[in-house]
C-alpha cells in the first residue's frame, strides 16, 4: 500500500513538472474535457436535484417542528455546497471517468501501446496522464458548480411544495443568501479540485500498472474506482479540518 | 548544398552476458552475440524461450539484471544513447493507437516531437504508407484494418523514425502464409533500401530461413547456436534438429509410405 502511495506521489510530481507542456497538449485536454462533460453533466444534474430534495425532505420537518423552517435555505445550502456536491460529484466522476481512464490506459499498457510510445521517445506521462489530470481538475469543479445550483433548486422545490415545510421561494433564497456566502462556495470548489487530482492520479496510476490481459484491466478499473472513493472520503475529513482552520 | 539526411547506415548491436529473471524465474540466462551493421539477424525459437524479452532489452524497455546491450559500443542504459541512435520496434500486435487514424499513427513521432510542419508530416506519412503498400489508407481507423495491414502500418510508423535499427517482434504471427511472405519481403526490401540493421524475433521457420543473413536459435533463455541459415540447418544439436524438423506424426507416416 505504501509503495502504491509512493508511486502515486511520484506520478503526481512528474505530471506537475510537465504542466508547462499543457498548451502543447491542449487538444487532448479539450477532448478529455468534452468526454467528462458529455458523460457526466446530465447525470450530475439529476443526482444533485434529488440529493438537494432529499436533504430538504429530511431536515425540513425537523426544523418546522421547532419553528425554524425559515433556516432551511441556509442549512441545506451549506451542506450542499461545502460537502455534498464535492463528495457526491467526486464519487460520480470516480465511477464514470476514473474507471474509463484506468481502462483506457490499462488496455494501452496490455496491448503494448505504451511500450510503442516509449520506443518513439514519447513520454507516456506527458502524452497520457497530463491531459487527463488537467481535464479532470478543471471539469470536476465546473460540475460541482452545476451540482450546487441544481441541488439548491431541488431543496427549494421540496421546501416550497412540501406541506410540512411550506416556505416561500423568497424566504428560502433570502436565508440561503444570508448564510451561504461566496467563500463557502469556493470552499466546496477547492475540495473538489483536490478530489479531482486524487481521482486522476489514482486512475492513471492503476492504468499504468496494469498487467495480465483483459482480467488485469478489470482489476485495475475496480481498484481505481474503489481506491479513489476511499481516498476521497478519508481526505475529505482532513481537507475539511484544514479549511475550518483557515476560516 | 545541404547534404541529405542519411539513413543508409545501420548500427552494430552487441549483447554481452545478458541475464534477466522475473519473480525469481530466470528468463534470459547469459546471452552473448553481435549483430553487424545492415544485417538481418533472426532470433528463432519456441514460444516462451525469451525472444520477446530479449527484444525489449535491446530497445531499452527492460533493464537487465546482469550484462549489457551496446549500440555502436555504447550501453543502451547510458544517458542520451536512445536519442543518439534512431531505433524503432514493430510490435507483435502492431500496437497502433485506436484513438488515432492510420495517418496520425504513422506521423505520431514527427507530430509529438514537432520535427516537421503538418503538411510535411502528411507528405512523409503518404510516402511511408506507399512503401508498405497502403497508400490512401490515411483516414481509416486501425480497428478497420486486417492483421496484416496493421503490421504494415506499424512498419510504416517505424520507418518515419528513419531508423538505424528496427526490431520486429513476431512479424508474421496470426497472418496467413501469403501475408507472411509479403511481410517477409517488406523486411528484406527495407533492409536493402536503407541498410538498416534488422533484428527479427520469430518462431516461423520459413520466414527465418527466407530472410535471415544470420540466425540465432534460442531455447529456455539460452542461445543454442548462431550462424548462417545453412550452418544452423546442419547443426547436429538434438534440440536444434527437433525444432527445425518438427512435423505432425501423420505427415511423417505419409512420407514413409
Amino acid at each position: 500500500m505504501f509503495q502504491n502511495i509512493g508511486e502515486m506521489l511520484a506520478l503526481l510530481w512528474r505530471t506537475l513538472q510537465a504542466l508547462p507542456l499543457t498548451w502543447r497538449h491542449r487538444h487532448k485536454v479539450y477532448d478529455q474535457l468534452f468526454e467528462i462533460g458529455n458523460a457526466s453533466l446530465l447525470m450530475a444534474c439529476i443526482l444533485s436535484l434529488f440529493i438537494g430534495g432529499v436533504i430538504a425532505l429530511q431536515t425540513g420537518p425537523l426544523l418546522a417542528e421547532r419553528g425554524l423552517s425559515g433556516y432551511i435555505g441556509g442549512i441545506v445550502g451549506n451542506a450542499i455546497c461545502k460537502e455534498l456536491a464535492p463528495v457526491m460529484m467526486s464519487i460520480l466522476i470516480a465511477g464514470r471517468i476514473g474507471s474509463a481512464m484506468a481502462a483506457e490506459i490499462g488496455s494501452m499498457r496490455v496491448y503494448q501501446e505504451i511500450d510503442a510510445l516509449r520506443t518513439m521517445n514519447i513520454n507516456p506521462v506527458h502524452y497520457l496522464v497530463l491531459p487527463r489530470l488537467v481535464a479532470i481538475s478543471c471539469a470536476l469543479p465546473i460540475l460541482v458548480v452545476f451540482s450546487i445550483m441544481v441541488g439548491w433548486m431541488g431543496a427549494a422545490l421540496v421546501a416550497v411544495y412540501n406541506n410540512q415545510i411550506g416556505i416561500s421561494f423568497q424566504a428560502y433564497f433570502s436565508n440561503l443568501r444570508d448564510l451561504v456566502g461566496l467563500g463557502k462556495v469556493v470552499n466546496g470548489l477547492f475540495k473538489s479540485f483536490i478530489f479531482a487530482v486524487i481521482i486522476g492520479v489514482v486512475s492513471c496510476h492503476q492504468g499504468l500498472q496494469t498487467i495480465g490481459g483483459p482480467r488485469g484491466i478489470g482489476r485495475s478499473v475496480t481498484k481505481a474506482v474503489v481506491n479513489s472513493i476511499v481516498l476521497v472520503l478519508i481526505l475529505d475529513y482532513f481537507v475539511t479540518r484544514f479549511l475550518m482552520y483557515l476560516d | 548544398m545541404n547534404a541529405p539526411v542519411t539513413t543508409q547506415q545501420g548500427v552494430r548491436v552487441t549483447v554481452r552476458g545478458l541475464r534477466r529473471s522475473f519473480l525469481g524465474q530466470p528468463v534470459l540466462k547469459g546471452l552473448n552475440f553481435e549483430v553487424d551493421r545492415g544485417e538481418i539477424f533472426v532470433v528463432m525459437g519456441p514460444s516462451g524461450s525469451g525472444k520477446s524479452v530479449l527484444l525489449k532489452h535491446i530497445i531499452g524497455l527492460e533493464t537487465p539484471d546482469e550484462g549489457e546491450i551496446l549500440i555502436e559500443g555504447e550501453s543502451i542504459q547510458s544517458p542520451g544513447v536512445m536519442d543518439k541512435y534512431r531505433m524503432a520496434m514493430v510490435f507483435q500486435s502492431g500496437a497502433l493507437f485506436n484513438s488515432l487514424t492510420v495517418g496520425e499513427n504513422v506521423g505520431l513521432y514527427l507530430s509529438e516531437h514537432r520535427l516537421k510542419p503538418p503538411d510535411e508530416i502528411a507528405r512523409i506519412v503518404t510516402e511511408k504508407l506507399e512503401i508498405v503498400g497502403l497508400r490512401g489508407q490515411e483516414n481509416r481507423s486501425p480497428s478497420e484494418l486486417s492483421g496484416g495491414m496493421k503490421k504494415r502500418v506499424a512498419i510504416a510508423r517505424a520507418l518515419v523514425i528513419e531508423p538505424q535499427l528496427i526490431l520486429y517482434d513476431e512479424p508474421t504471427s496470426e497472418l496467413d502464409p501469403l501475408m507472411a511472405v509479403t511481410i517477409g519481403d517488406e523486411v528484406i526490401k527495407l533492409n536493402r533500401r536503407i541498410r538498416v540493421t534488422s533484428i527479427v524475433v520469430t518462431h516461423d521457420r520459413d520466414l527465418a530461413f527466407g530472410i535471415a543473413d544470420r540466425i540465432a536459435l534460442m531455447a529456455d533463455g539460452q542461445i543454442l547456436t548462431v550462424g548462417k541459415p545453412g550452418e544452423v540447418r546442419s547443426n547436429p544439436h538434438p534440440l536444434i534438429q527437433k525444432f527445425l524438423t518438427a512435423d505432425f506424426n501423420h505427415n511423417k507416416e505419409r512420407t514413409r509410405l
